[in-house]
């Protein structure tokens, strides 16, 4: 799961792109780089969509309380067959992933899933997120809580390694206290294990400084 | 064992723990307590109605203690008959089978005077006074009479009863306790949220797990108080905390992306923990101590998939525990060492759904005791024998007790959903 991966990213986001993703996982503290400014200028208006399907099985607290205003930048390319430049910041940024049973390693549409977080979080430089790691309620209620932060835990490695600063990441694990289905079958099973993603800072005011 | 009717002698019981046999044969001369009655049996106990106000309460409390403890066997524990008047007619209670009877006095000053017949003797065996603290029928007057009941056990037995502890458990992310009878159940004040509780042993201070928001971490709670600690850990999440035997430290896990144990002095909670297992960013938790403090079994993600391991208690000598394959998709979790030092229980997934076991240190023989429906998270009572486990064979999840000795089980949680139950230590001074 940790170094060599080749770069699934095809996205321009605005011209410092080739910088950016080449920078050594870890060295270096998100680079200073002027992405918002010239991100905000190359897409304008990227006219968050309310609403957006894929959150919509998220529980309401992680998404509707955060005060992200109408001014993330947005990004522009193509990450596993979606259009970042028709995309909600904010919905892209709290989409959930999900994971085998028993398992924290990222799947690769869960990869895919943080390919298109990390387009946002590198225009969005003041941007910070939390990392919830949930599980299913299959296996022992303590075991499950410490499941959850590595699942939090990977996510946040993918995205460091990819050059966004570990500052930038918080993670928390809720085992399996919080489930968004409570029936007992496979199907809700693997709707609960998953990491959930909230903006808890830079989500306002973070336009062209 | 193959007396016919011996007089146990409870101090050389006490002194050599389980290895009763050869013992017997050689007495303390002058010395004698205990009762007469078959090895091997369940003695029988009569316990004399008794006159007052709360005579009723104590007689049935005090019943239901000993047919829990499924050491003695109460004769006609609701029947009010045979009220003895002047001398004890001893041949009568030996005709009702009883070994023993037990006559409970209830004091003007409110304590209980208890005396123990010996029926085969035909003469009182022992007798103490009790303070019953008020108000009647509150949590401390209940756990009084539980204590009178325990000493009855142990004079009978050897054995000291456990009817005189409390079972902490999670009921809707809160901290909820309950007598060991199932009386009392209340909420734990000042606690809230709180996952994973475990007692310190003494008995006035608990651990548990706070998961808030922001992250979980381990808190230790006095529960005269109320005061709290927060166990500092510099890692985001720590987890199943649990005291070591002696009182003296506070072993839990912590970490990120893995978990790896940690101890700390009890009370030195600014200290840095030290660190117990490198699991090289697999899980391990769930910590529990051997009765000398010397080692800890614990749970581990390290070989792919969950078991119970061994270590030090200074992390050295790790050691697969449950190497036995119960099933093709071993799962195991929740370990607890049994106080006498003998066991190690445990939850192992069969079929999908946990189950609870115990696993013999000595041969690392697994006995599995339970088929119905999900049974995980057993907690030992002090006495060894028996442990409180969750299940969900009603419907909901609710404590259960299990004696492992007979394989009986009884249901002692009702209400809500409830789990992660954690025995108490003997919550009563010795006498």
């Amino acid at each position: 799961m940790k170094s060599s991966r080749t770069f699934p990213l095809v996205l321009a986001v605005a011209g410092v792109l080739t910088a950016c993703s080449r920078v050594t996982p870890k060295t270096e503290p998100a680079p200073a780089t002027p992405a918002p400014a010239v991100a905000s200028a190359a897409a304008p208006a990227p006219a968050p969509v309310p609403s957006s399907a894929p959150v919509a099985g998220a529980p309401s607290a992680g998404t509707a309380s955060t005060s992200v205003g109408d001014r993330l930048a947005g990004a522009t390319g193509t990450v596993a067959g979606r259009d970042l430049a028709t995309s909600d910041p904010r919905a892209v940024l709290t989409e959930m992933i999900f994971f085998d049973y028993d398992q924290s390693e990222l799947r690769a549409e869960a990869r895919a899933t943080l390919d298109a977080k990390l387009a946002f979080l590198q225009a969005n430089p003041s941007i910070r997120i939390r990392v919830a790691g949930h599980t299913d309620e299959r296996g022992s209620d303590e075991y499950n809580i410490a499941l959850g932060m590595r699942r939090a835990a990977a996510a946040k490695r993918y995205l460091v390694d990819l050059g966004i600063a570990e500052s930038r990441i918080a993670v928390v694990t809720f085992g399996e206290e919080r489930p968004i289905n409570t029936e007992s079958t496979e199907a809700a099973w693997a709707q609960n294990r998953r990491d959930e993603f909230e903006i808890v800072a830079g989500g306002t005011g973070n336009g062209p400084a | 064992m193959r007396g016919m009717v011996r007089r146990f002698d409870a101090i050389l019981m006490m002194g050599l723990g389980m290895a009763i046999g050869s013992a017997l044969a050689a007495q303390e001369p002058g010395v004698r307590i205990g009762l007469t009655y078959t090895p091997g049996s369940q003695p029988g106990i009569y316990l004399v109605p008794v006159r007052g106000a709360d005579g009723d309460s104590v007689r049935r409390i005090i019943a239901r203690d000993l047919e829990f403890g499924h050491r003695l066997t109460v004769i006609a524990p609701d029947s009010g008959a045979v009220v003895p008047t002047g001398r004890f007619n001893y041949p009568l209670y030996a005709r009702l089978g009883a070994a023993g009877v037990v006559q409970l006095v209830l004091q003007a000053d409110g304590s209980a005077l208890v005396t123990l017949h010996d029926v085969v003797a035909a003469q009182a065996q022992e007798t103490r006074r009790f303070a019953l603290p008020g108000p009647r029928l509150s949590p401390a007057w209940r756990l009084a009479v539980h204590g009178i009941a325990d000493v009855i056990e142990e004079w009978v037995t050897g054995t000291r009863g456990v009817a005189a502890t409390r079972v902490l458990f999670v009921r809707g992310g809160a901290l909820w306790r309950i007598d060991s009878d199932g009386a009392n159940e209340q909420p734990v004040p000042g606690v809230g949220a709180a996952l994973g509780p475990a007692w310190h042993p003494d008995g006035r201070s608990i651990a548990f797990a706070r998961m808030r928001d922001d992250g979980t971490s381990v808190v230790v709670h006095e529960l005269a108080s109320g005061e709290e600690r927060r166990v500092r850990t510099g890692a985001p999440l720590s987890l199943s905390p649990a005291f070591s035997p002696d009182g003296k430290w506070l072993a839990f896990a912590a970490g990120e992306s893995g978990t790896d144990l940690y101890v700390v002095p009890v009370g030195a909670w600014d200290e840095p923990p030290l660190r117990v297992t490198v699991g090289r960013g697999s899980t391990n938790a769930q910590p529990t101590f051997a009765p000398d403090g010397r080692r800890i079994a614990f749970t581990t993600s390290r070989l792919g998939r969950n078991e119970i391991y061994l270590t030090d208690a200074d992390g050295a000598n790790p050691e697969l525990l449950t190497s036995t394959a119960l099933t093709d998709a071993p799962y195991r979790a929740d370990p607890a060492w049994s106080p006498d030092g003998r066991f190690v229980a445990f939850s192992t997934q069969i079929d999908g759904r946990f189950q609870i076991a115990t696993i013999s240190l000595r041969d690392r023989a697994v006995r599995q005791y339970t088929t119905e429906g999900i049974n995980e998270d057993p907690s030992w009572a002090p006495d060894g024998r028996h442990l409180v486990f969750t299940s969900s064979r009603t419907g909901t999840r609710q404590l259960w007790v299990l004696d492992t000795e007979s394989g009986r089980v009884r249901q002692l949680t009702r209400g809500a959903a409830a789990r992660m139950g954690a025995w108490s230590p003997r919550l009563l001074s010795v006498p």
